[in-house]
C-alpha cells in the first residue's frame, strides 16, 4: 500500500485493535529492510525504546527519499504509515504535513505519546529536520 | 482469603471496559485507601513545619513523623530509630552513602559489585570510584540470573572496601543470599549496602539478623507515595560519617563560619523533610501489619510459580531467568518478536507490563539481551489476574 486515501479507508473497516494491529504488524513485516551496512551508529535514531534506523536521499524530481528501519515489527509498521505519508514527496509539503493529525485520526496517537512514541517522534522531527535543511541550505 | 483488591480504588478503573491487569509492580505499586486518607487527612488536619515551632500542630505534624520512623524501624527489625534516615527514595539513599563514603575510599581501593544491580545502584558508585581513584568490579551473574557465588569470593580481598548488592533483582526476581554475602564482605573489611527497594513487601526484613550496614528502599514499591524512601544505617558508623546537605535542621550551632551538627539520623535531614511522605510510609506499613502476610506471599508465591508453569507450556516464550529462588518477577522474551511489541499488544488487551533493560543495562549487557519484558506482581494480584496476563499472552503470540 502506497496511497494515504487507501490507508484511511482501510483503517474506517477496522472495528477492534486486533484488526487493526494485525494490520500495522503485517505493514511492518512487508517494510523493506535497510542493507546492514546503513545500519550504523549515525544512522541510529536516538531515543527509542526500539532501536530504528534512517537514511535520506533524493529524487531526481526533488521530492525526498526515506528509508527507515526497526527491530520491532509495530514500529516498522508505523514507519510504514509515516513512509506512506512523507516518502517520495516534495520536502514543503514534509515540513508542513500533519503527523499528530493523521495518528489521532488513525487512533494510534499513543505511539507518538512522551513514554512510548518518543522514538517515533524523534524519527519524525528527523525527518522534517532533513526536509527543512534541504529547503534552506546553509549558506557556504 | 480476603480481597485486598478492594483497598485499592485504581485496581477497579477500566480500560477498553475491563479492569486493568497491573503487572508493573516493580516499577511502583498502587496505594491502598488507608494510605489515600492518611495523607489526605495530613493535609487537612495536621499540617505544620516539624522540629521547629511550640504550637499545637507542629507538635502533631512532629509525631507523626516521628510515629513513622519508629514504625520503619520496627518494619526492617533496626535496632535503633536513630538509624532510620527519612530520603526521597532509594535512589537518593544510595547517593546519600556514596557521598558521606568519600573520605573512606582511597586510589586503588575496590568497589564490588554485582552484575545484577538496577543502575541507581551502579552509577553513584561509578561517581564515588572517579573522585577517589577506586575501581569497580563486578560479581557475575549466572546463565540462570543468579548471583555466581564462587566469583563473588574470588573477587572479594582486602581491597574490597565496599560491598553493595540489591537483596532482590527488580530484572529477573532472583532473591539474593545477601546474609551470607554481607557477612563475607564485612569479615573482609568492606562496608556493605543493600538495596532492598524489591524486597520490602515479599521478604522477611530484619536489620539485626541481616548485619548489613546500610540498607536502602522506596515507599513508592510498597503502597506508599512516591519523594519518600529510608536509608537504614547501622548507628555505631553513622555516629562517624559526615553530613551530606547542609541547611535547616541538621544543625545544633552555627556561627558564620562554622556549624556544629546533631546526631544521626538528624544530621543527614537537611531542610523541611517530606512530612506527609513519611506519613504515608507509616500509613502503609501500618496497613501492612494487620493483613496476614505470610499467607499473601505464599499466595503469590503460588500464582507465581503456577503462572511460570503455564508460560513454559507457550510456544516460543524464554523465561529470562531461571532463578530457583525467586520473588514477584516473570522476566521473559518472545522468539523472534521485539519485547516492546509484546509489551504493546498486552496492554491493548489491558495487561500492564514493562519492557526494556528495566535499568539494568550492564544485566542486559551480560545476558546479551537488548530487554525483556516484565510482569511482576505485588500481594493483590490474584489468580485472575495471572490468567487473563496468560490469555493475553496467547493472543499476543498469534500476532507476532
Ligand atoms: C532494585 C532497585 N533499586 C533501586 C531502585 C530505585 O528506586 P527509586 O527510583 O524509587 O529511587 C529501584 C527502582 O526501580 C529498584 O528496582
Amino acid at each position: 500500500m502506497t496511497d494515504l486515501e487507501e490507508l484511511r479507508t482501510t483503517f474506517e473497516f477496522f472495528d477492534d485493535w486486533e484488526d487493526k494491529y494485525r494490520f500495522v504488524i503485517d505493514l511492518g513485516k512487508e517494510l523493506d529492510d535497510l542493507p546492514d551496512a546503513d545500519k550504523t551508529d549515525q544512522n541510529l535514531i536516538h531515543g527509542c525504546q526500539s532501536q530504528v534506523w534512517f537514511t535520506a536521499d533524493h529524487n531526481d524530481d526533488g521530492s525526498l527519499h526515506f528509508k527507515l528501519d526497526s527491530d520491532a515489527f509495530i514500529v516498522r509498521g508505523l514507519i510504514g504509515i509515516v513512509l506512506i505519508a512523507l516518502n517520495n514527496k516534495p520536502a514543503q509539503d514534509i515540513v508542513e504535513f500533519d503527523m499528530d493529525a493523521l495518528f489521532t485520526e488513525l487512533e494510534l496517537i499513543q505511539h507518538l505519546s512522551q513514554t512510548r512514541g518518543n522514538g517515533l517522534r524523534a524519527m519524525i522531527a528527523r525527518i522534517k529536520s532533513v526536509s527543512h535543511a534541504y529547503l534552506n541550505p546553509e549558506p557556504i | 482469603m480476603r480481597d485486598m483488591r478492594s483497598d485499592f480504588p485504581i485496581l477497579s478503573r477500566q480500560q477498553n471496559g475491563q479492569e486493568i491487569v497491573y503487572l508493573d509492580n516493580a516499577a511502583t505499586t498502587q496505594k491502598p485507601e488507608a494510605v489515600i486518607d492518611a495523607i489526605s487527612n495530613y493535609y487537612r488536619m495536621h499540617n505544620a513545619n516539624v522540629h521547629r515551632a511550640a504550637h499545637r500542630l507542629a507538635e502533631e505534624a512532629t509525631a507523626l513523623l516521628e510515629e513513622a520512623r519508629q514504625l520503619t524501624q520496627s518494619f526492617i527489625g533496626a535496632e535503633r530509630v536513630e538509624e532510620i534516615i527519612f530520603t526521597r527514595g532509594a535512589t537518593e539513599a544510595i547517593n546519600l552513602v556514596t557521598q558521606i563514603l568519600d573520605g573512606r575510599l582511597n586510589a586503588g581501593d575496590q568497589i564490588l559489585l554485582t552484575e545484577l544491580e538496577h543502575h541507581s545502584n551502579i552509577v553513584p558508585w561509578q561517581m564515588l570510584a572517579k573522585r577517589c581513584g577506586a575501581s569497580i568490579e563486578a560479581v557475575k551473574v549466572t546463565p540462570d540470573g543468579e548471583l555466581d557465588i564462587a566469583d563473588f569470593y574470588q573477587k572479594l580481598s582486602s581491597k574490597t572496601k565496599i560491598f553493595s548488592c540489591n537483596h532482590v533483582s527488580n530484572a529477573l526476581g532472583t532473591v539474593n543470599p545477601v546474609t551470607e554475602l554481607v557477612q563475607a564482605a564485612r569479615s573482609a573489611g568492606a562496608i556493605t549496602l543493600v538495596d532492598g527497594a524489591q524486597a520490602t513487601l515479599h521478604q522477611h526484613l530484619d536489620m539485626q539478623a541481616l548485619g548489613c550496614d546500610f540498607y536502602t528502599f522506596s515507599g513508592h514499591k510498597m503502597y506508599a507515595p512516591t519523594g519518600i524512601g529510608v536509608l537504614y544505617g547501622r548507628a555505631e558508623l553513622l555516629e562517624t560519617l559526615p553530613p551530606w546537605h547542609g541547611g535547616g535542621e541538621m544543625i545544633e550551632q552555627v556561627t558564620m563560619t562554622t556549624s556544629t551538627y546533631q546526631k544521626a539520623p538528624y544530621k543527614f535531614e537537611a531542610g523541611t523533610p517530606n512530612i506527609c511522605g513519611a506519613v504515608g510510609l507509616g500509613a502503609a506499613i501500618k496497613y501492612l501489619r494487620q493483613l496476614p502476610i505470610n499467607d499473601l506471599v505464599a499466595d503469590e508465591n503460588r500464582i507465581l510459580a503456577e503462572t511460570i508453569g503455564e508460560m513454559q507450556d507457550l510456544p516460543n516464550i524464554q523465561l529470562i531467568g531461571t532463578p530457583k529462588n525467586r520473588s514477584a518477577v516473570i522476566s521473559f522474551v518472545v522468539n523472534g518478536a521485539h519485547h516492546h511489541d509484546v509489551g504493546t499488544l498486552l496492554n491493548e488487551q489491558g495487561v500492564a507490563v514493562r519492557t526494556g533493560h528495566h535499568c539494568a543495562m550492564p544485566l542486559m549487557q551480560a545476558l546479551q539481551i537488548p530487554g525483556t519484558v516484565r510482569a511482576s506482581f505485588s500481594l493483590y494480584n490474584t489468580k485472575a489476574d495471572a490468567d487473563r496476563f496468560i490469555a493475553a499472552l496467547q493472543k499476543t503470540i498469534t500476532f507476532l
